[in-house]
């Protein structure tokens, strides 16, 4: 372990913060809310490899690994979903798809 | 001199993820959040997590922001003066909701001074034991996920 946990904790605490405030700024467009759940599966990553390395176990890194492929399997069916919803009204716009009232 | 190098990644990270949430232009976002990928990846390097780097560098910047690029271009999305902007009223709850955030965590940090544990290392040889003994139910349970979502994906995309 080469810095303080509570650094790498601070670390990906500011890139969740980050992540959080794209997904709420952009919250009209489906790409940056995308954009922004990578970001913040980034930082969750982020802490899973710290505590790995400060109590040298191998399980932080197991579900790092977890994260990542859960990551690709959503962005796949999201953008999928993406490209489903584009066709339909030709746009990103997430206030266009208002029909359902929820 | 490592630690030099992770607040510097650090620093590098974080500037790269700004720019990428706040770029107009989505193509120009997906680059910066690459870069951010990558010195996030030598930070896992650093971490002692050689085979996580790897996985980031591959998956994270090799597939899925192409994914994305592939998405935005066959979309046609990226044209910045189209896209709806976000305005004065949308930054608000963003900017509250991290700044609570943000001062927890300095509160945090100011009161406990952090000090640098000693963590014992481990190679690729234990983690692929952890990975494949210990957590193998949740390998076989996240290849399901992954043949599911592969499903999914084919059904959403068929033209009906």
């Amino acid at each position: 372990m080469i810095v303080p946990l509570v650094h790498v904790l601070v670390l990906a605490a500011v890139l969740f913060i980050l992540g959080l405030v794209c997904v709420l700024v952009w919250r009209r467009n489906l790409i940056m809310i995308l954009i922004g759940i990578e970001i913040m599966l980034n930082a969750a990553m982020l802490v899973f490899v710290g505590g790995a390395a400060r109590w040298g176990t191998a399980d932080g890194q197991v579900f790092a690994l977890m994260i990542v492929a859960m990551t690709s399997a959503e962005v796949s069916l999201a953008l999928a979903l993406v490209v489903y919803l584009h066709r339909r009204k030709k746009t990103v716009n997430a206030d266009e798809f208002s029909e359902m009232k929820g | 001199m490592e630690q030099t190098i992770f607040y510097i990644l650090a620093a590098v990270t974080v500037i790269a993820t700004q720019f990428a949430i706040t770029e107009r232009h989505a193509v120009h976002a997906i680059v910066y959040l690459v870069t951010s990928f990558f010195s996030l990846a030598v930070i896992f390097y650093l971490l002692g997590a050689p085979l996580v780097a790897v996985f980031e560098v591959i998956i994270y910047a090799g597939a899925i922001m192409v994914l994305f690029l592939f998405v935005i271009m066959m979309l046609d999305l990226g044209h910045p003066e189209k896209a709806a902007r976000p305005g004065g009223r949308d930054w608000w709850p963003a900017i509250l909701l991290g700044a609570v955030t943000l001062c927890s965590i300095v509160v945090l940090v100011a009161a406990h001074p952090p000090v640098v544990p000693v963590g014992a290392s481990f190679g690729i040889r234990d983690f692929a034991f952890v990975l494949f003994r210990k957590y193998g139910i949740a390998v076989e349970i996240i290849s399901l996920q992954l043949l599911f979502a592969l499903v999914g994906a084919l059904y959403l995309g068929k033209r009906r």
